[in-house]
């Protein structure tokens, strides 16, 4: 944790009169494709401020007091839905949570139905994760309540694409000419994705190494038509791997072997495992991320998943100060 | 109108020279006292205050620094948001006696919010509040116990305070505005 006195005799943001935020345009957080690098800094730099209050006895502050945040998963999750919720509870707001299957969409209610019924139900956001990319955005378009996507099918996920840089840059610091390595089933990660847009800001090489099966086609015509130049894509981990700062397997799903896009578990765990001595070819104090759930033994291996070198526990931590940090800035503040 | 000086370097250290003093007495010396300043302009006054009762009792003071963004009562009402910064007290106030610094002493709304997030940091034995600047119009049943300057205002005057650490130079101003209350700094 960086916590920083005021330095005296420097007017620095940090000393500056509490700055009031009009740049702030975001009614929804659905993607970090139309976060600018200003906004991502007020997110960081508010989180800062959270880290603290997660460090206290009494972990509670009055600011969303009166507010009403609702989780809506049509998909399982535990860290992200728990990550959230106390992340509302945190900062004083009350929430619901509500889970397909157990809700009116098992009768047969559509999406926007039920998300209508929690509108009229007065909920100031409504945080949402559905397995089919885009949902979120057809959510938004219809309903005036705030919606933050957590994460949405193989599309975006931009809470965790904010709290790794959120990681990286807590514990690197400035990460311009840092090198990070996304390993694992690019084709279905929304997490890649979203980091995709999300480090664009700042300086650095992301790499993206998969095998040829499970990496999108159509990802290299996307980069270049956005000129998401930091991004290269490489298909040997031991090739990527070299001088990374940070490392970051992705879970591998069982099924996408059943599906062909991999021949066997065996074969990808010798290609593509994070394992010690794999980090031996990347820089000595390489560190190790994962956006959870992990399969250990597949893409990481336990020893690197629990050494010293690992940041997955710092990460959950992070991810509930990110999201305390966004509920502030779509909940907190005038109402619409 | 334009912006008035009312109180320069020299005015403002002989009021924290003399409000250390007061706090001295009234506490019966240094023993348990602890400050924590209200960002961002009670933190340097803070400091200012822990170092002249360094100067004349020998001993240091511990300062901490008070974000209020989170507890303003106006956080649902404001047009703009603020941005929260990071709260630092890396020291037990419980049972001490927590002198609270601000820079400019108004409605009173402030204070409040920074007595709700002391609370949250644990149980002080007294609450004091030293402030540089008591211009009055409270709205809330809140007074000062140490005061550096009264300056009685309109509403629509604005009193800014410059301090060395964060503006480069040390002085008090009044200012007309044309709107009404404007305690937001």
């Amino acid at each position: 944790m960086s916590l920083s006195e005021p330095r005296p005799g420097t007017a620095t943001r940090e000393t500056l009169p509490n700055p009031s935020i009009d740049f702030w345009k975001h009614r929804h957080v659905l993607d970090l494709d139309d976060f600018s690098r200003e906004e991502t800094d007020l997110v960081f730099e508010i989180a800062e401020g959270m880290v603290e209050i997660l460090d206290r006895d009494v972990k509670k502050v009055p600011t969303l007091r009166g507010k009403t945040i609702a989780t809506m998963f049509f998909e399982p999750s535990t860290r992200t839905r728990a990550s959230f919720e106390l992340a509302a509870k945190y900062l004083g707001a009350d929430t619901i949570n509500l889970e397909a299957a157990r809700s009116s969409v098992a009768k047969g209610e559509s999406l926007i139905d039920s998300l209508r019924t929690l509108q009229a139900l007065e909920v100031n956001a409504i945080i949402m994760r559905h397995p089919c990319s885009g949902a979120p955005y057809i959510a938004a378009r219809n309903l005036d309540t705030s919606i933050i996507n957590a994460g949405d099918g193989c599309h975006a996920h931009p809470s965790q694409g904010l709290l790794d840089i959120f990681t990286m840059r807590q514990q690197l610091g400035n990460l311009k000419g840092r090198k990070a390595v996304i390993v694992g089933d690019i084709l279905h990660s929304r997490v890649a994705r979203s980091n995709i847009w999300g480090t664009r800001h700042y300086g650095m090489k992301l790499v993206l190494c998969a095998p040829p099966t499970l990496m999108p086609h159509g990802l290299p015509d996307m980069l270049e038509k956005y000129s998401l130049n930091h991004v290269t894509l490489e298909h040997d981990l031991n090739t990527a791997i070299k001088n990374a700062d940070i490392v970051m397997p992705l879970r591998l799903q069982k099924e996408r072997q059943q599906s062909g896009l991999i021949s066997s578990l065996r074969e990808y765990t010798q290609g593509y495992q994070v394992n010690a001595a794999r980090l031996a070819g990347a820089k000595p104090d390489v560190l190790v991320m994962h956006p959870g759930p992990m399969n250990e033994g597949a893409e990481i291996s336990p020893e690197v998943a629990y050494g010293t070198r690992s940041l997955i526990e710092q990460q959950v931590t992070n991810g509930l100060a990110v999201r305390m940090a966004l509920l502030y800035l779509i909940a907190g503040g005038k109402s619409r | 109108m334009p912006e008035k000086t009312l109180l320069n370097s020299s005015d403002i250290e002989r009021a924290l020279v003399r409000v250390s003093h007061e706090i001295l007495e009234r506490n019966k010396g240094a023993t348990d006292i602890v400050f924590v300043g209200i960002k961002t302009r009670g933190v340097p006054i803070a400091q200012r205050l822990a170092a002249i009762i360094r100067t004349m009792e020998q001993v240091d003071i511990p300062v901490g620094s008070l974000d209020i963004t989170l507890y303003r009562d106006d956080v649902s009402s404001l047009s703009f948001k603020h941005v929260v910064q990071q709260t630092y007290v890396p020291f037990d106030i419980t049972s001490k006696h927590l002198i609270l610094v601000d820079d400019v002493f108004y409605t009173g709304r402030s204070i409040r919010a920074a007595l709700d997030a002391l609370i949250d940091l644990g149980r002080p034995e007294t609450i004091q509040l030293a402030v540089l600047i008591d211009r009055g119009h409270r709205e809330l049943p809140i007074r000062a116990d140490f005061v550096g300057k009264n300056i009685p205002t309109a509403r629509n005057e604005e009193i800014k305070v410059y301090l060395s650490e964060v503006d480069a130079v040390d002085k008090v101003t009044v200012m007309r505005t044309e709107g009404g209350k404007n305690e937001l700094k």
